[in-house]
């Protein structure tokens, strides 16, 4: 690989990451913002014009809070859990494509430029699917070391939770995969672009509707998202595997959930609302020059700030999930429906497309 | 009742239709509401959130703040050491001492020498109010009580009657105005001039706003 290819990722890299860890603090705000206004309140306007330095208030709190190690825990794995959270969602950015490539894409010495930290990674879902999955470790290791009984309980609670949820995420996600007959992302969503009838699109949402809404609940799930957020239902569980962080160590917690929730809107937007497709435009999937690339690259964010929105949406609309139904959902509705949608979508497939 | 009573009205709950069942039109409904509160507190103005340093909120004339004591139309103090209030005070926080009245003081036989109340302990139930027979402690409209430390927040008789001099004009005393044509004396324990008690009545009196 030659110095500048190198120099290229490292950039994207640097960008990408700096973007979203930026974003996070402003979806903090943001979330902020909505739960007051979902309540009639004004919510956070202090710092700075309509409060847009809370963020940076925020942050300066989190580092030069008391960052407090209680006595009782296990060092090592109490401090790597948090590091586990962020890195975990961090890493997951590396196959998501922000933008296209392609024969006129801009480039570089000759080589077009992917909108993207690592291109053609051919399992591209897989391999977000398998980081995601890490989370989990923070979870558990988090409660295990926290030496405490209520953060082990919750720990263990959380994890069942994320690791149930992700079986009806994945099985949600196969029928796009067969549909597309790609697991790289980026052909999936030229796959909706160019599969519509007439100008209809055939995004996910449309051709997989059900899908759409396991997939969505489970995505929240899996984020540890209300309804399903029962790692923070201080009220009636006594706080969960965080309960013994404090500070910035926390934050990171907090840091690689909303970066979870960012990674999860990309996928939703990529799987189900045909990535940076937009509709009656005019702009194809052959469209890929500078212009037309930062136009997609727009619109694929604007459709990410939606998910967003709608995430934050949801928290302040629906109440939180009891244990048992949590685990109802799963195991009861959400699998049995993945597979009757994952059948349905193999008989049709050999039924409309024939054999191959 | 019995449970076989036949007289008992039984009553289920409605059977939810296939589509309620999957809770997605309760879902979008409810997602509605918020998005119409969400829009309108954004864009719309509806928030109800006081801007509390800028904008004073006015609580109501039946609000229970800091106390105060009163002065009569000398600007004496009116409490005369009955103790009412501090055996009606169920959080045990006023403390009175109570000495015979200076001389002059016609109309009582004893006042309060020292007369403390502990704000870090009052539950501001208004019980001493309540039980004041002349009228001499009220809860007025003050609810931002601050201190920086606790020594402050434990109020003496001077403060007590300050917070009556800060209050007087937002909120007239419920009963028994002094008026202000009457020359005031320099201090509230001025044992010149014995003046009548308060001969004014409820109706007399403007009304606290």
């Amino acid at each position: 690989m030659a110095t500048w290819q190198i120099a290229v990722i490292l950039v994207k890299i640097f960008l990408i990451v700096g973007i979203f860890q930026g974003a996070v603090a402003y979806m903090i705000m943001l979330e902020r913002k909505i739960a007051a206004w979902s309540q009639d309140r004004v919510g956070p306007n202090r710092a700075g014009p309509f409060g847009l330095i809370q963020p940076l208030a925020d942050g300066a709190k989190m580092l030069l809070k008391e960052d407090v190690i209680p006595g009782y825990v296990n060092k090592p794995l109490y401090v790597l859990a948090p590091a586990i959270a962020i890195i975990a969602a961090t890493i997951g950015f590396a196959v998501v494509p922000f933008g296209p490539a392609g024969i006129d894409a801009p480039t570089i010495n000759g080589h077009p430029i992917h909108f993207q930290i690592a291109p053609n990674v051919d399992v591209g879902i897989l391999y977000v699917f398998a980081i995601g999955s890490l989370a989990v470790y923070a979870v558990i290791l988090g409660g295990y070391a926290s030496n405490n009984k209520y953060s082990f309980l919750g720990g263990l609670r959380n994890s069942a939770q994320i690791i149930s949820y992700e079986i009806p995420l994945g099985l949600s996600v196969i029928g796009m995969v067969m549909l597309s007959r790609s697991l790289e992302l980026g052909d999936i969503i030229a796959w909706q672009d160019t599969n519509g009838i007439g100008i209809i699109p055939a995004w996910g949402i449309l051709v997989q509707p059900l899908a759409f809404v396991i997939f969505l609940v489970s995505a929240f799930a899996e984020t540890n998202r209300l309804p399903f957020d029962l790692a923070e239902a201080e009220q009636e569980l006594v706080g969960g595997f965080h309960t013994e962080y404090s500070a910035m160590k926390f934050g990171m917690f907090f840091l690689g959930e909303y970066l979870h929730v960012i990674t999860v809107s990309f996928l939703t937007a990529i799987l189900f609302l045909g990535g940076w497709d937009v509709p009656f435009v005019g702009l194809g999937v052959e469209d890929t020059g500078w212009i037309a690339a930062l136009i997609k690259v727009g619109v694929i964010f604007f459709k990410v700030a939606l998910m967003v929105v709608f995430i934050m949406w949801i928290r302040w609309t629906l109440p939180r999930f009891r244990y048992d139904q949590l685990m109802n959902l799963a195991w009861k509705a959400m699998i049995p429906l993945a597979l009757l949608n994952l059948i349905v979508t193999m008989v049709l497939i050999q039924l409309f497309r024939g054999v191959g | 009742m019995k449970p076989d009573d036949p007289n008992l009205k039984r009553l289920e709950p409605p059977k939810l239709t296939v589509l309620e069942q999957t809770y997605l039109p309760q879902i979008l409904g409810g997602l509605a509401v918020t998005g119409r509160h969400i829009l309108g507190a954004a864009f719309g103005g509806t928030a109800v959130t006081v801007q509390y340093p800028e904008e004073q909120h006015v609580p109501t004339a039946n609000y229970r703040g800091v106390h105060r004591l009163n002065k009569d139309e000398q600007g004496r103090v009116k409490c005369v050491a009955c103790m009412l209030c501090a055996t009606a005070c169920p959080a045990h926080c006023i403390d009175i001492v109570g000495a015979t009245a200076p001389e002059g003081w016609d109309d009582r036989e004893k006042y309060p020498e020292s007369f403390v109340i502990d704000e870090l302990r009052c539950i501001f139930c208004g019980m001493c109010e309540e039980a004041c027979p002349v009228d001499a402690i009220e809860l007025t409209g003050l609810y931002d009580l601050t201190g920086l430390s606790r020594e402050e927040l434990i109020y003496d008789k001077s403060k007590l009657l300050s917070v009556f001099d800060m209050t007087k004009d937002a909120e007239p005393m419920k009963t028994g105005n002094p008026s202000p044509s009457l020359p005031q004396p320099t201090t509230p324990l001025d044992p010149e001039g014995p003046g009548p008690r308060s001969t004014a009545t409820a109706a007399q009196l403007p009304s606290r706003s």
